[in-house]
């Protein structure tokens, strides 16, 4: 099955994307997470501008500078300059062991690949095969959400949960409409706002950013 | 296909092997030493350190068992094996078809097995403890390359280094996904099976800190020059299946002697690549704590693992 | 490849095979002075009685099948006897490993008091005869009697020592579950018969289920054989029951009798049910796949050697289903040749299992009986008193390693094989999550390892550990005796040869295949040289153990004449390397506990473990870890309470009164006249 070079290397650039998921998914250090994330803009971007220039599709160039922008450039520096306030540096305590959670994680890809095979069939797409990798990486950011303890690595796997989104959307269906798009990048950026106001209350309340803490909010 | 100057070849491609080893551990010792600002050692530094081991008087303790004398030649002689199958130089060799990948593992796995029980053979904790962490890096270390040599066999159909490096050196320049998993777990077996950094420090003289150089305290003279040879041929067995695998140009067909040069010079410049970046990563990585070495080869199996499924994912 | 025809067809000769066992059993029981036969005759002739059925086993693999009926059993229920490939396979393990065995006990049972002796030797061969007849059985009446009866006397040779009361309960467990076993076979039987009143294996066979039926049928059978073969969860017996009896009857139960549970799997399977489902074989790859890993992880912690060998049964009952569960898998989506190649490797794997595994019992019987010695933590420097045992020890356990060239290899090396035929699969979950099996396949060879270079290590090598020990002990401290050697190098030989020669025996599995499934290897894989193993295609892949072997060989040999040549062999004696502190002790080498830890530590959450460490203040610090099975506290122990509840409240219809027994015999009578007019 001879797919173009351009197919190939969106191929290439899903796989980096898959493997920076599991890069996140598998990370101690918070500052590590905030620059794989900037990496999987980067990828994202990248593949963009491939299809772009695969298909010709003038609207996607656009998307793409925007992705770079807000995913490389806006959202990595402001969570730097969050965790630089809060002092915040390292996160070793997950709920469940590393290896638990990669086992976990090879569990979820095998389903979304599963899932995504006869979706794949369908799609007429330079990019058809990468739906399953994109799906597979959005199970991973969720099970990064869940797995861990401290706040600012669960934002950023909201945020790369959205970067799978925007993938799959890529490579389904060639991007989706740009109102949409633009619509859905500022949702993101105010959303990283209010999580960074949240973050500076939880941390007066609480003195620290474990979310453990905030069970004493219970009734009892 | 069993023709007297195939198996010439063969013959030679493994003394080849054997007596260039050395001289690639020379050369990483040399990259290491400039990229920390030392003033390098020469080259051939490990052959007369080989030759001045081999002329000393063996010590050894005075309970040693046959095992113990045993291994060392056993070691060389799983190592020269490895030489004589991974197509360092030409594939279609006669007797190449002998092992395939699963059982170059198992050639490596045995030489693991037999050094460790020599270092359990006389009793002191350091034999124990070196035993012990080889075992602990082993465990995972082998799965981890039997996944990755899985992944080439299943993009090329055979099991066979031959039927691989043709069909991965012959085809379209094609970017595989699933061979740039297969890859990178590949490297990180490379390092933990070579006893380097991050997972070993090959240079280190504090017995608690070692892995690799326990298991080989109680040798001296023949004994430790014949070890630390098989290990010298080991890494450039484990290069040579690297660049196999990953780079395969250049290479030639068995008893064809026209494109030996060519093979030669191909197999020079990218050994001399590879050389240069093994000492690049091992500056720049520190080693690992010893309980963080079984996560660095979990992710290494899991890497390859997923590197597998990408590969079924992509193709159909 | 015909042997020369003997003079009886193989299946008479299996048949008297069994009969001379019986009567050398009985034989044992003349009372003359100090038992004499016991002693001195009856296990020899019982050896060569098993070489002998090797002889027709083979010579039945070849020839087409055959059968015989018995003027035995009922008068309407005559025994059925049949003898084909698959059989003649089987009879071929029993009858060689059981001589290997035979005769190492014929050393080992030589200093047993004269009433012990005849009734272990009853015992013992009363054991070999009903898993023959287990093999030779065609149909379900006496596949059942023999099946009892091989539990039966098991269960007597497992407590010859009843005087401990681990050895009575550890007894009591094993017929426990081999009974649950039993039941699920008979029901088995049940089902696949439909109610037609014949229950030979040709009417088993003829008779058509439909698919509920027949996987009702093959859920039974899975399970009632996979309690004697000891898998997953129905495995709790086996950590127990192998440790409790004597060494020879150890190696025997988990070399052969093992066995005919995977016979009695195959055979109802893909013989009597037909028509395989890839379903099934998702099935038994899952529990397979855990009973590995469950199986190589308990071993791992275990410190005493015969325990640890047992759980190392259980991972390789494992590999075996493996191997079973792909080819069934393949079969079921009509791809014939994977299937006959997964098929093959399950066979290989049984029959390499079978040699080294009573290789390592008849080690550890050794080591016991020498130095009375069972605890790892308690042994050391071995080689140097029994260098003969060292040495065979040390081939069964690269064997179990599946190390090349050895055995154990060639059957992991076909069952890699299988899985990386999964791209003819169309269906594509599957055909990920066979790779995603070979992997647990992978790691769990490479767990082995690291198992057997503990056992090996701590045993063997190095020093003795409690200083007692490093006197020669009061079993005299002597290696083997000349019966014993005999034994274990007869099974040190079968593993070279499986490991040297895997294309005969892959052509022997073939024919074992092809008159099962009908399905067989294409002619390319049977049409190489004896020097090279060819499983499917030779470009796709090849194996040559003998060029292997013969490079090692000639590398070592010509490495040492070379450095002796051009430099010299001298060396000096002197202490070991003490890192400058001098008060080195035996005491401070590695224990098996210790040994194991890392794994401990990385493996953590799967274990249950108990552990207690001193504080700090401690007068006498005390510290141990112990390791449970959670399978006891999951699903035994409920079961257990539930069965005692039940018979509580069944038990309240005994009240010891009379009057009441009567009343019960009365309503019944009332009840008969009312409702039988």
């Amino acid at each position: 099955m001879a797919t173009s070079l351009s197919g190939q290397l969106v191929n290439l650039l899903a796989a980096f994307l898959l493997l920076l998921a599991f890069a996140m998914l598998s990370q101690r250090r918070v500052l590590t997470l905030i620059h794989l994330f900037a990496w999987q803009g980067a990828a994202l971007a990248a593949s963009t501008l491939i299809v772009a220039y695969a298909t010709g599709q003038a609207h996607l160039y656009f998307s793409a500078a925007l992705t770079v922008a807000l995913k490389v450039m806006l959202i990595p520096w402001v969570l730097h300059r969050l965790i630089d306030r809060l002092y915040v540096r390292w996160d070793i305590e997950t709920l469940i062991n590393i290896p638990t959670t990669m086992l976990i994680g090879i569990g979820l890809a095998i389903f979304a690949f599963a899932l995504a095979a006869p979706i794949s069939q369908m799609a007429s797409t330079v990019t058809r095969s990468t739906l399953g990798i994109a799906l597979a990486s959005i199970l991973l950011s969720f099970l990064m959400m869940i797995v861990r303890r401290k706040a600012v690595p669960q934002v950023i796997g909201f945020l790369a949960m959205e970067n799978g989104l925007f993938f799959a959307a890529t490579s389904a269906t060639y991007g989706m409409p740009l109102v949409v798009e633009l619509g859905v990048a500022l949702d993101v950026l105010v959303g990283t706002f209010i999580f960074g106001i949240f973050f500076f209350h939880i941390r007066e309340q609480f003195d620290s950013l474990d979310i453990e803490h905030m069970e004493k909010l219970k009734e009892d | 296909m069993s023709s007297l100057p195939g198996i010439a070849f063969q013959i030679l491609q493994s003394v080849f092997v054997v007596l260039a080893a050395p001289l690639l551990t020379g050369w990483i010792n040399q990259c290491r030493a400039w990229l920390q600002n030392r003033s390098a050692p020469s080259i051939l530094l490990p052959y007369y350190t080989l030759a001045k081991l081999f002329h000393k008087d063996a010590v050894m303790a005075r309970d040693a068992s046959p095992l113990f004398r045993l291994t060392p030649y056993v070691l060389f002689g799983c190592m020269w094996l490895a030489a004589l199958i991974v197509p360092v130089l030409a594939t279609d060799l006669p007797f190449a078809p002998a092992a395939d990948i699963i059982a170059l593992v198992g050639v490596f796995a045995l030489a693991r097995v037999f050094a460790a029980l020599a270092a359990m053979d006389i009793g002191t904790p350091f034999g124990g403890l070196g035993a012990r962490r080889e075992m602990l890096i082993g465990f995972l270390a082998e799965p981890a390359m039997l996944m990755t040599l899985f992944t080439a066999a299943f993009i090329s159909g055979s099991t066979q280094l031959n039927t691989i490096v043709e069909t991965l050196a012959h085809r379209d320049l094609a970017i595989h996904p699933s061979l740039a998993f297969a890859g990178v777990a590949f490297l990180m077996v490379l390092l933990a099976e070579n006893a380097r950094i991050p997972i070993d420090n090959p240079s280190t003289h504090l017995e608690l800190t070692m892995v690799h150089e326990a298991m080989i305290l109680e040798y001296s003279a023949r004994h430790l020059a014949l070890v630390e040879w098989a290990v010298a041929i080991k890494l450039f067995a484990y290069m040579t299946i690297g660049v196999a695998l990953f780079a395969p140009w250049g290479i030639t067909e068995g008893g064809d002697w026209g494109g030996l040069p060519l093979a030669l010079a191909a197999l020079a410049v990218k050994l001399a690549l590879a050389g240069a970046g093994l000492a690049l990563i091992e500056t720049l990585l520190a080693k690992l704590r010893l309980f963080l070495a079984p996560e660095f080869l979990a992710s290494a199996f899991l890497l390859a693992v997923l590197g597998m499924l990408i590969h079924f994912l992509v193709r159909g | 490849m015909a042997p020369p025809s003997l003079q009886f067809s193989p299946i008479a000769g299996s048949l008297a095979v069994a009969v001379a066992w019986l009567a050398i059993g009985l034989a044992g029981l003349i009372p003359a002075g100090n038992a004499l036969i016991a002693r001195r005759l009856a296990f020899p002739a019982g050896a060569l009685a098993g070489l002998a059925l090797a002889g027709f086993g083979l010579q039945a693999i070849w020839l087409p099948a055959a059968q015989l009926v018995l003027p035995l059993g009922l008068p309407d229920l005559p025994f059925h006897l049949r003898i084909d490939a698959l059989a003649g396979f089987f009879l071929t393990l029993l009858g060689a490993v059981a001589a290997g065995i035979t005769i190492y006990a014929a050393g080992y049972f030589r200093k047993e008091a004269a009433g012990r002796l005849a009734l272990i030797a009853l015992q013992y061969h009363v054991f070999l005869a009903s898993m023959a007849c287990v093999i030779l059985a065609d149909d379900a009446y006496l596949f059942m009697v023999a099946w009892e009866t091989m539990a039966l006397s098991s269960y007597f040779l497992v407590t010859t020592e009843h005087r401990l009361p681990a050895t009575r309960s550890a007894g009591f467990l094993y017929l426990l579950i081999a009974h649950l076993g039993a039941l699920a076979i008979l029901l088995c039987f049940g089902v696949m018969n439909g109610g037609q009143g014949d229950y030979t294996f040709d009417a088993l066979r003829a008779a058509e289920l439909g698919p509920p039926g027949a996987t009702l049928a093959f859920l039974l059978a899975f399970f009632g054989f996979g309690a004697k073969a000891g898998m997953l969860p129905l495995h709790a017996w086996l950590p127990e029951a192998h440790p409790a009896a004597p060494s020879p009857v150890s190696a025997l139960m988990s070399g052969v009798m093992i066995k005919t549970a995977i016979y009695g799997m195959v055979r109802v399977i893909y013989d009597l049910i037909g028509g395989v489902r890839w379903e099934w074989g998702l099935l038994v790859l899952a529990i397979g796949a855990a009973t590995t890993l469950f199986g190589v992880l308990y071993a791992l912690m275990q410190h005493d050697l015969k325990r640890l060998l047992a759980y190392h049964s259980i991972e390789n009952i494992g590999i075996i289903l493996l191997g079973l569960g792909m080819s069934m898998l393949f079969i079921g989506f009509g791809h014939a040749a994977a299937g006959a190649l997964g098929l093959i490797a399950a066979l290989y794997h049984t029959i390499n299992h079978a040699v080294f595994k009573g290789l390592l019992f008849l080690g550890a019987g050794t080591i016991l009986h020498s130095s009375g010695l069972r605890d790892l933590n308690e042994m050391g420097g071995l080689i140097r008193r029994m260098p003969n045992t060292a040495f065979y020890f040390l081939i069964g356990a690269l064997a179990i390693s599946a190390l090349p060239p050895l055995n154990g290899f060639v059957s992991e090396w076909l069952t890699f094989q299988t899985a990386l035929q999964a791209p003819l699969l169309e269906h594509g979950v599957m055909r990920s999550l066979v790779p995603l099996f070979a992997a647990t396949l992978a790691l769990a060879g490479a767990l082995t390892a690291m198992c057997f270079v503990k056992v090996y290590g701590i045993a063997f090598l190095g020093q003795p550990r409690e200083a007692p020990h490093a006197a020669p002990a009061p079993g005299g401290g002597r290696d083997a005796g000349a019966l014993e050697r005999i034994g274990m190098a007869w099974l040190a030989a079968g593993c070279f040869v499986l490991g040297l020669l895997p294309s005969t025996f892959l052509q022997m599995l073939n024919r074992v295949s092809v008159s099962l499934s009908g399905g067989g290897l294409p002619a390319e894989a049977l049409e190489s040289s004896w020097l090279w193993l060819v499983p499917t295609a030779a470009e796709q892949a090849s194996y040559s153990p003998v060029i292997f072997l013969s490079v090692i060989v000639a590398v070592t040999l010509l490495a040492f004449l070379l450095v002796r040549g051009f430099y010299h062999g001298r060396a000096r004696y002197s202490d070991p390397w003490d890192c400058g502190y001098p008060e080195q002790s035996s005491r401070m080498q590695d224990t098996a506990d210790a040994f194991g830890q890392p794994i401990r530590h990385v493996f953590g959450p799967l274990y249950l473990m108990k552990r207690h460490l001193p504080a700090a203040d401690d007068r006498a610090p005390r510290y141990s870890v112990q390791i449970e099975d959670r399978h006891w506290y999951l699903l035994y122990l409920p079961i257990a309470r539930l069965a005692e509840f039940v018979s509580s409240k069944v038990g309240l219809l005994q009240r010891g009164r009379i009057s009441i027994y009567l009343l019960y015999s009365f309503l019944t009578l009332i009840a008969l006249l009312v409702f039988v007019r």
